[in-house]
């Protein structure tokens, strides 16, 4: 029965994988793998098909959450760690858990109605931009910024800590000194894993993006991803234009393939935690 | 009892509740046969034809087997050209477009079975009241970029549309742009309500939306003069209308006549208002 669930699991991964694999590499093949990733055109009307803007739209987006959560979401992990009492720091952790409990829509909305009109008088434009997603997405990558950068600290064993007192460190120079370097790699990860699920989310990011091919030239212009391009496309698009959309989810799955690799790279490497 | 047994229990009773489940309407079906004296309603139709009038047909279509069920009607999407086509040639029961018949296709039996409006919206506080169809068209197409241009304040337009291949996105293009592309550096929005909270929230920003999804939020402009209205759209004063069509070759009779006049009924005419539409009366 186990064995049974485990196959069944571990093989939705490969069906998928596969699936999308055989129904977009026809397109890349005839377009040209290079000329996929690297034309800055999509426009499945007149049979062009080039990702560049949306690759760009995504990892700008991806790396404005995870300047923006990065830090939050470290210094929150450090707090529960290591300082907070404990009462406070189970409250804290469940309200941060909470955030992975709301539906990615009541984001966007929240964006929408009050993200995008800030953004707007700040910096003139649209409002409706990289920076709107990013700021979303900041929010949307705590749970997993946190529990996992929190775990990592946590498994530093005691007698680091016990040794860097002894040795008359204050507790800011045990945590900077000893305890983070203790963590690295799975702060790392827990960062790397953060960027994953900000590349990967699609709702909330159509609602504030914008979604204008074309590639931004500051954080306040809109952009569109490459998940968002896959929803706002599915509903219509046959033939061809299908095929494209499965060769744009072939590369998310390499974004997200190489985001874990390097979360694994980084766990894997002498230190503790993972 | 071992796991594995317990397993098939439940997938029996499962399986069991599926069945009972299934089968209670039926029998309900059942007792809505015909009453005695009026000969029961039956055959397959085919409707075909415009893309924009396919998800209506296909709910009317819907609910008229539910009330006849023996009447199968099929109904296909390919455009409204292939659909007068069709119904000239024999190659459907009924015809849909979603324009007026051109000169040269004129002598089918036309119902107006539904009107289509798509009005242009601004944020409530924009001082531009009115516009022509040529600006609407220049504004989307990316050629008048500034509201000076229309009598406004000095300030850039943000051009707000839906994503493409959506069903008012393709209504706005046939009705408006005259095969002109609308401009890239539009902000898309996949749905109306996206559309409504962008231009409430901005007040450089101008879109559309389907006449039968606009709500106070957001201020109608007037186009070349005219303020979209229900009336307006029916009788043709408002300048972005389309009428939605059936066609037969000939007179209709049985199913098919059956069928247009479910559509015309006041049931049928209800759904077409709660798919976004305007009702013909």
């Amino acid at each position: 029965m186990l064995l049974v669930s485990s196959l069944l699991a571990a093989g939705s991964i490969v069906l998928i994988a596969v699936f999308v694999l055989a129904s977009g590499l026809p397109l890349i093949q005839r377009v040209g793998a290079w000329s996929f990733l690297t034309g800055k055109v999509w426009s499945p009307a007149t049979g062009e098909y080039g990702a560049l803007t949306m690759i760009v739209g995504s990892v700008v987006v991806a790396l404005a959450a995870l300047s923006l959560g990065g830090g939050l979401g470290l210094g929150c992990a450090i707090y529960l760690a290591e300082f907070a009492p404990k009462r406070l720091a189970g409250t804290v952790r469940q309200a941060v858990q909470l955030l992975a409990g709301i539906p990615s829509v009541v984001y966007g909305f929240y964006g929408l109605s009050v993200l995008v009109p800030v953004i707007r008088g700040l910096g003139g434009g649209p409002g409706h931009s990289a920076l709107a997603g990013g700021i979303v997405l900041s929010v949307m990558i705590l749970p997993t910024v946190v529990s996992v950068a929190e775990d990592a600290i946590s498994a530093v064993p005691d007698e680091y800590r016990a040794g860097a007192l002894a040795l008359g460190a204050t507790r800011w120079q045990t945590m900077s000194r000893v305890l983070l370097p203790a963590a690295r790699s799975g702060i790392v990860a827990a960062m790397v894993l953060g960027s994953g699920r900000a590349i990967g989310e699609t709702m909330a990011v159509i609602m504030v993006t914008g979604n204008v091919v074309r590639l931004p030239g500051s954080i306040f212009d809109p952009v569109r991803t490459l998940t968002a391009n896959i929803a706002l496309e599915m509903a219509y698009a046959a033939g061809e234009h299908r095929q494209a959309l499965f060769a744009i989810a072939i590369v998310l799955f390499g974004f997200v393939m190489l985001l874990n690799l390097l979360a694994r790279l980084a766990g894997g490497r002498r230190g503790v935690g993972r | 009892m071992t796991s594995m047994t317990r397993g098939l229990l439940a997938a029996a009773l499962i399986g069991g509740l599926l069945l009972t489940a299934t089968g209670c309407p039926r029998q309900e079906e059942r007792q809505a046969e015909p009453t005695p004296g009026q000969p029961a309603l039956a055959g397959d139709i085919t409707v075909a034809g415009s893309t924009a009038v396919h998800p209506i047909a296909q709910v009317l279509a819907e609910r008229f087997s539910e009330l006849h069920p023996q009447v199968r009607i099929n109904v296909q999407a390919g455009g409204s050209s292939a659909g007068i086509r069709a119904a000239r040639e024999g190659g459907a029961d009924i015809g849909m477009s979603s324009r007026p018949l051109k000169a040269e296709e004129k002598g089918l039996y036309e119902v107006t079975i539904a009107w289509d409006g798509i009005v242009p919206i601004v944020h409530p506080a924009n001082p531009v009241k009115d516009i022509t169809l040529v600006q609407f068209r220049e504004i989307f197409v990316g050629r008048l970029t500034n509201w000076s241009q229309l009598g406004g304040p000095d300030r850039a337009i943000l051009v707000v549309t839906r994503e493409e291949g959506s069903g008012t996105r393709g209504a706005f293009e046939d009705m408006v742009m005259d095969d002109e592309p609308i401009t890239d550096r539009a902000i898309v929005q996949n749905h109306n309500g996206g559309i409504r909270t962008t231009v409430a929230g901005d007040p450089n920003a101008i879109g559309y939306l389907s006449m039968g999804a606009l709500t106070p939020e957001v201020a109608v402009l007037n186009v070349d003069g005219v303020a979209p209205s229900v009336q307006a759209i029916r009788d043709g004063q408002f300048a972005i209308n389309r009428p939605f069509l059936f066609l037969t070759a000939r007179a209709p009779e049985g199913v098919t006549a059956a069928f247009i006049e479910f559509v015309l009924s006041a049931e049928g005419q209800a759904i077409i208002a709660e798919e976004g539409y305007i009702p013909i009366n």
